[in-house]
C-alpha cells in the first residue's frame, strides 16, 4: 500500500518542566503538497520542527516517513530520510561562492582534489529545472538576499531531499521577490516535493498553501484547506480570538515640527562608503512618519546618526528648535525614546533583572539614584512594577526576572514600557514588532498610534510592509541611503512601494545647489498609475 | 526531598562555594599524587602539613604568630583578587594586576624611604601609581581597542625592570644585600602601624591594620559594584557595551576608570605587603611577582565575589605558607610551590566545573520552563544571582 503521507508527526507530546511545548499534536504532510505550519511566537513551532529534527526527542508520539515508523536521533537522521530546511537566517559562508556553498560537506572529491565541474553541471541542471536562478561562480556577500535563499534551496536540491522546510521565509524579502520565492515552491511542488512552510502571514498560506496547520500554545487546533478557510478564520484560530487585521486610528492632526534632518550624511561602518546620502525631512507633533526599505539599505546607520551613537559625516539635526548634533547620546535622550533595532544588542542588559533594565534610561535621575549615589532598590522596584502592570510585561518572577528568561515578546514590551514612559517629545521605534507574534503585533501598534494622539512625533522604521501601509501617517522609502519617495500610505499600493523600495522608482530628488527637497512630477503620475 | 536538592543545585550562591570546594579537592588530590610519586612515606603528613599550615607549629604562641604571617600576606593578596574580580565585573580580565602591583611596590618604598613620608602618604602614592598604570591599559582599550590583556602583560614586565631600576638608587638600596632598606631602620614612620593587633598574634609586628582594612576595601568594592549607581552603570557596561552605549553611558571613561581603580587596588596590595616591614623588595628578581597571578585564582576560587574573595585568599596563602613547612629532608625544596601553584591552578577551573554543574542540571530537565530564554553567556552572569 502506498502511503500518501510523505512524513507524519502522530500525536507528538514534548514537555519541559512547567509547560507543554507540543501538546499531543498530530502534522500529517502529504506527498507534494505545500502544507503551512501556522502559530504565534511560543505557539511551539519551533519544538515541533526541532523534534523532527531530532534535536529534541518527543515523550510520546512516533514520526513516520512513507507510512513507516522512524527514529530521528539527531540532525544527521533527518538528512538521511531527506529532510531539508531553509532557515530565516541564512547559513552560508560569505566569502564563498553559490557553488563552494551548494557543495559544502557533501564534496565529490579525487585524490583529494575537489570535483568541481561534475558539481556545476549538477547545479546548473537544477537551477533551471526549478527556475532558481543563480550565479554559482558569484561570492555570497556580493549577491543579493533573495538569490542568497535560493542558494539555500539549492542547498536542499543537490542533496536530493524530499522534504522541504522554509522557515519564516519572506522576513528578508522585497515583495517582487516574495512572489518570485511563491513561484519557486509552486515550481518545487509540481516537481513532486513536499514542502512544510513556516510562517505566520496569512497573505502568502493563501497564495501558496495547500493545507494548513495551526498550533496555538502547544496545541494542535487543527488543519484546514486553505482554499475553504478565510484568512480571519485562520487568525482566529492562530490567536483564539478575532484579531483587528485593520490597525485603526483617527486621522492625525500634525502640529509644529519636532524633527528637522538635513542633508545628514553617515559612514558606514562596514564598506568605507556613506551608508545614509544627503537625507532630509521632519516630523511633526502628532504624526507618525515610517522610514521604509528593505534591510541594509542604510536605516541602521540613519538611526545610529539620528540618536547619537555614531557622528556624522555632514548634515544638521534639529530636536524641538535646538541643534543637537553635538549633544551626547544622554542628552538626545532628554527629548528623545528610542526602541532600537537590536534588543538584545542594545535595548536590554539581558544578564541584568527586568527592574532594572527599566531604569536603563533613567537610573541617574533623583527618581532612582540618592545623592550620595547609591540606588533606590525600593522605588526601582514599585516602578518596575508599575511599568509592568501598565504594558501588561509578563515574566516569571517579576520584577526580578532576569531579562534573558523572558519571552522577546514580553523583552519587547519592557523596552517599550520604558521608553514610552520616560519624558519624550520624539519616538524612534526601530522595527519594532520584529519577531512579535500577532496578538503581540496589534498591541505595539496601539502603543505606536497612542503616542501620536497624545501628542508625540513618531519615527518609525520598518520592513514590514503590512506595518508599512497601515501604521504611518507618511512613508518614506529609503534606498540606498537616500530617501527617494515620499508616499501616502491612504494613496499607494503595495506594489508601488516595491517600486521604490527596489530602487526602481523615485520621486524625490535632491538639489545640490539648493539641498532642497523638490518633489518631481512622477509624484502625479504614480499616483495616477495607482488609480488606474 | 528530590525537588529541595535541585533547587539547592540551582541557588547560584551554593553552585559557587560548591564548585570552589571541588577544585580544592581535585587540587589537592592531584598535590598528593604527585607527592606519592616523589616519596609514598611522607605523602600524607605533607599534604596535612600543606592543608592546616600554622596549626602544625608545635607551641599555641608559634601557632599564632605563623597564623600572623599568613594573614599579613593575605591582605595584599586579597586586594589583587579585588583588581581583577572588580574589573571582571566590568567585562575587562585585569592581568595587568602584578604590574600595578609593581609600580605600587616601587611608589610606594621610593615614598617611604627617599622622601621620608609616613605610611598614610605612601599609600596613596602607591595607590596612584597602580591606579595611573591600569589607566594606561584602559586607555589603550578604550580608545585603541587594544585587548587589555596584552597590554597588561607587557606592562607587567616592563614595570618589573623599571622598579628594579628606582629602587635600586642609593636612597632606598641596601648597599650590602640586593634588598631595599628594612623600613624599620630606614624610615619606621612609613611602617603600617598595628593598633595593638600585634598583641593577639604573639607579638608579631607584620600583623597591622593592613588586614582589617583589606577586609574593609573588600566590603566596599562589593557596595559599590551592588548598591551604587556607578556600579550599576559598570556592570552594565560589562554585561553589554553596546547597551550601556545606547543608555547614554560613557562606556569608553568607565573602561578607563575601572581599569585605573583596579589598578589601585593593586597598589594599595603591594604597600600592604612591603610597608608592613614583611619583606623588601630584591632589585635582582627576574620574575613578575606572583601575588598578582595568585590573585586570579583568588578571584576564580571565591566565586567572582568580593567577599568570597576574602576566604579564598586566605586560603591560597594560607596553603602556599603550609607548602613551605613540608619536611625538606623528604622532599626537594621546590615541591611547596609545586603543590600550592597546582591547587591553585585547579582554582581555576571553577567556572568550568559551574559549566559542568548547570549542564548537568540543564540535561536532567532539558532546559527550564522558558523555552524562548536565551542560552547564559558565562558563568559570571550566573554568579550575579549570588548577590541578590
Amino acid at each position: 500500500m502506498d502511503a500518501p503521507y510523505a512524513i507524519e508527526m502522530v500525536n507528538i507530546t514534548k514537555r519541559f518542566p512547567g509547560i507543554i511545548a507540543n501538546d499531543n499534536i498530530t502534522l500529517q504532510l502529504k506527498k507534494g503538497e505545500i502544507h503551512a505550519l501556522l502559530g504565534e511566537n511560543g505557539a511551539g513551532k519551533s519544538t515541533l520542527m526541532s523534534v523532527l529534527f531530532g534535536l529534541y526527542q518527543a515523550e510520546e508520539g512516533v514520526i513516520k516517513k512513507d507510512g513507516k515508523e522512524v527514529k530521528i536521533n539527531n540532525p544527521n537522521d533527518a538528512n538521511d530520510l531527506g529532510i531539508g530546511m531553509v532557515h530565516q537566517h541564512f547559513k552560508l559562508v560569505q566569502c564563498f561562492t553559490v557553488l563552494e556553498n551548494i557543495i559544502l560537506g557533501v564534496e565529490s572529491t579525487k585524490n583529494g582534489i575537489l570535483q568541481m565541474d561534475e558539481a556545476k553541471a549538477k547545479v546548473k541542471a537544477l537551477s533551471e529545472k526549478y527556475g532558481l536562478q543563480v550565479d554559482p561562480d558569484a561570492k555570497i556577500e556580493d549577491i543579493t538576499v533573495g538569490m542568497q535563499q535560493r542558494t539555500e534551496i539549492l542547498k536542499m536540491l543537490f542533496r536530493d531531499n524530499e522534504i522541504l522546510i522554509f522557515d519564516e521565509p519572506t522576513a528578508v524579502l522585497t515583495p517582487q521577490e516574495i512572489d518570485e520565492l511563491m513561484q519557486i515552491m509552486k515550481n518545487l511542488k509540481a516537481e513532486g516535493k513536499s514542502i512544510l512552510f513556516i510562517t505566520h502571514k496569512l497573505n502568502e498560506i493563501k497564495a501558496v498553501a495547500d493545507r494548513v496547520t495551526v498550533l496555538r500554545r502547544g496545541k494542535g487546533i487543527g488543519t484546514v484547506d486553505v482554499a475553504s478557510t478565510s484568512k480571519e478564520e485562520m487568525s482566529r484560530m492562530m490567536v483564539g480570538r478575532d484579531v483587528n487585521m485593520v490597525v485603526e486610528k483617527k486621522a492625525a492632526k500634525p502640529g509644529d515640527v519636532i524633527l528637522k534632518v538635513e542633508n545628514m550624511t553617515v559612514a558606514s561602518k562596514l564598506h568605507s562608503n556613506n551608508a545614509v546620502k544627503n537625507v532630509s525631512f521632519e516630523v511633526h507633533e502628532g504624526e507618525i512618519v515610517c522610514i521604509a526599505g528593505i534591510d541594509g539599505n542604510g536605516q541602521t546607520e540613519f538611526v545610529y546618526g539620528l540618536t547619537g551613537m555614531e557622528p556624522l559625516v555632514d548634515g544638521k539635526i534639529t530636536l524641538c528648535g535646538e541643534d543637537i548634533i553635538k549633544e551626547s547620546i544622554r542628552q538626545r535622550s532628554r527629548n528623545m525614546s528610542h526602541i532600537p533595532e537590536d534588543r538584545h544588542k542594545h535595548g536590554l542588559v539581558l544578564d541584568y533583572p527586568l527592574e532594572y533594565n527599566m531604569i536603563l534610561q533613567r537610573y541617574f535621575q533623583q527618581e532612582f539614584t540618592t545623592k550620595a549615589g547609591f540606588l533606590k532598590r525600593p522605588e526601582i522596584r514599585d516602578y518596575s512594577e508599575k511599568l509592568e502592570k501598565e504594558f501588561d510585561v509578563r515574566s516569571g518572577q517579576g520584577p526580578i526576572t532576569l531579562a534573558r528568561a523572558m519571552s522577546g515578546g514580553n523583552q519587547q514590551k519592557a523596552i517599550i514600557a520604558r521608553e514610552v514612559d520616560k519624558e519624550h517629545k520624539l519616538l524612534v521605534a526601530v522595527q519594532p514588532t520584529r519577531g512579535l507574534d500577532v496578538g503581540a503585533i496589534e498591541g505595539v501598534h496601539k502603543n505606536l498610534i497612542a503616542e501620536r494622539d497624545n501628542g508625540r512625533a513618531v519615527l518609525l522604521i520598518s520592513l514590514e510592509l503590512e506595518e508599512v501601509m497601515n501604521v504611518p501617517d507618511r512613508i518614506l522609502v529609503m534606498y540606498e541611503g537616500e530617501i527617494v519617495g515620499e508616499l501616502d500610505p491612504k494613496k499607494t499600493t503595495v506594489e508601488e512601494l516595491g517600486l521604490y523600495m527596489a530602487g526602481a522608482k523615485r520621486n524625490v530628488f535632491i538639489d545640490a545647489n539648493t539641498s532642497e527637497i523638490e518633489e518631481s512630477e512622477s509624484v502625479d503620475t504614480a499616483k495616477g498609475k495607482e488609480e488606474a | 526531598m528530590m525537588k529541595e536538592k535541585k533547587s539547592l543545585m540551582k541557588n547560584p550562591s551554593f553552585q559557587s562555594i560548591l564548585t570552589s570546594l571541588i577544585c580544592i579537592v581535585l587540587g589537592l588530590l592531584i598535590g598528593y599524587i604527585v607527592l606519592l610519586l616523589i616519596n609514598p612515606a611522607g605523602a600524607g603528613e605533607a599534604i596535612k602539613t600543606i592543608l592546616i599550615n600554622f596549626l602544625s607549629r608545635t607551641s599555641g604562641a608559634a601557632k599564632m604568630k605563623a597564623l600572623g604571617n599568613t594573614l599579613a600576606k593575605t591582605a595584599p593578596l586579597l586586594m589583587c583578587a579585588l583588581s581583577i574580580c572588580f574589573c571582571y565585573k566590568v567585562g575587562l580580565f585585569n592581568i595587568g594586576a602584578p604590574g600595578q602591583y609593581e609600580a605600587g611596590a616601587c611608589i610606594g618604598l621610593y615614598a617611604a624611604l627617599a622622601w621620608n613620608l609616613n605610611w598614610c602618604l605612601c599609600l596613596i602614592l602607591a595607590a596612584v601609581a597602580g591606579g595611573i598604570i591600569g589607566a594606561i591599559s584602559g586607555v589603550l582599550k578604550a580608545y585603541r581597542n587594544v585587548n587589555e590583556v596584552i597590554s597588561g602583560i607587557m606592562l607587567n614586565w616592563i614595570m618589573l625592570y623599571l622598579t628594579n631600576m628606582v629602587l635600586s638608587t642609593k636612597a632606598v638600596k641596601d648597599p650590602a644585600s640586593p634588598y631595599t632598606i628594612k623600613l624599620a631602620s630606614g624610615n619606621p614612620n612609613a611602617v603600617i602601624p598595628s593598633a595593638g593587633l600585634n598583641k593577639l598574634f604573639a607579638n608579631n609586628t607584620t600583623v597591622t591594620i593592613a588586614i582589617p582594612l583589606a577586609i574593609l576595601f573588600a566590603i566596599l568594592i562589593w557596595v559599590i559594584l551592588s548598591k551604587t549607581k556607578f556600579g550599576y552603570e559598570l556592570r552594565a557596561t560589562g554585561f553589554n557595551k553596546e547597551a550601556a552605549k545606547y543608555a547614554g553611558m560613557k562606556e569608553k571613561q568607565n573602561i578607563i576608570v575601572t581599569l585605573a581603580i583596579g589598578g589601585a587596588l593593586a597598589g594599595i596590595g603591594a604597600a600592604f605587603l612591603f610597608l608592613t616591614g614583611y619583606q623588601e623588595w630584591s632589585t635582582t628578581q627576574t620574575s613578575v611577582p606572583g601575588m598578582g597571578f595568585n590573585g586570579i585564582a583568588a578571584t576564580f576560587l571565591g566565586g567572582l565575589h568580593p567577599i568570597g574573595t576574602i576566604f579564598a585568599s586566605f586560603f591560597i596563602q594560607s596553603i602556599t605558607d603550609g607548602g613551605a613547612l613540608i619536611n625538606k629532608s623528604v622532599y626537594p625544596s621546590q615541591i611547596s610551590d609545586l603543590i600550592s601553584s597546582l591547587i591553585i591552578y585547579l582554582c581555576g577551573f571553577v567556572l568550568f566545573f559551574k559549566f559542568a554543574i548547570n549542564n548537568w542540571i540543564g540535561r536532567k530537565d532539558k532546559g527550564g520552563p522558558n523555552v524562548n530564554a536565551e542560552p547564559v553567556k558565562d558563568g559570571a552572569a550566573k554568579s550575579e544571582g549570588g548577590e541578590k
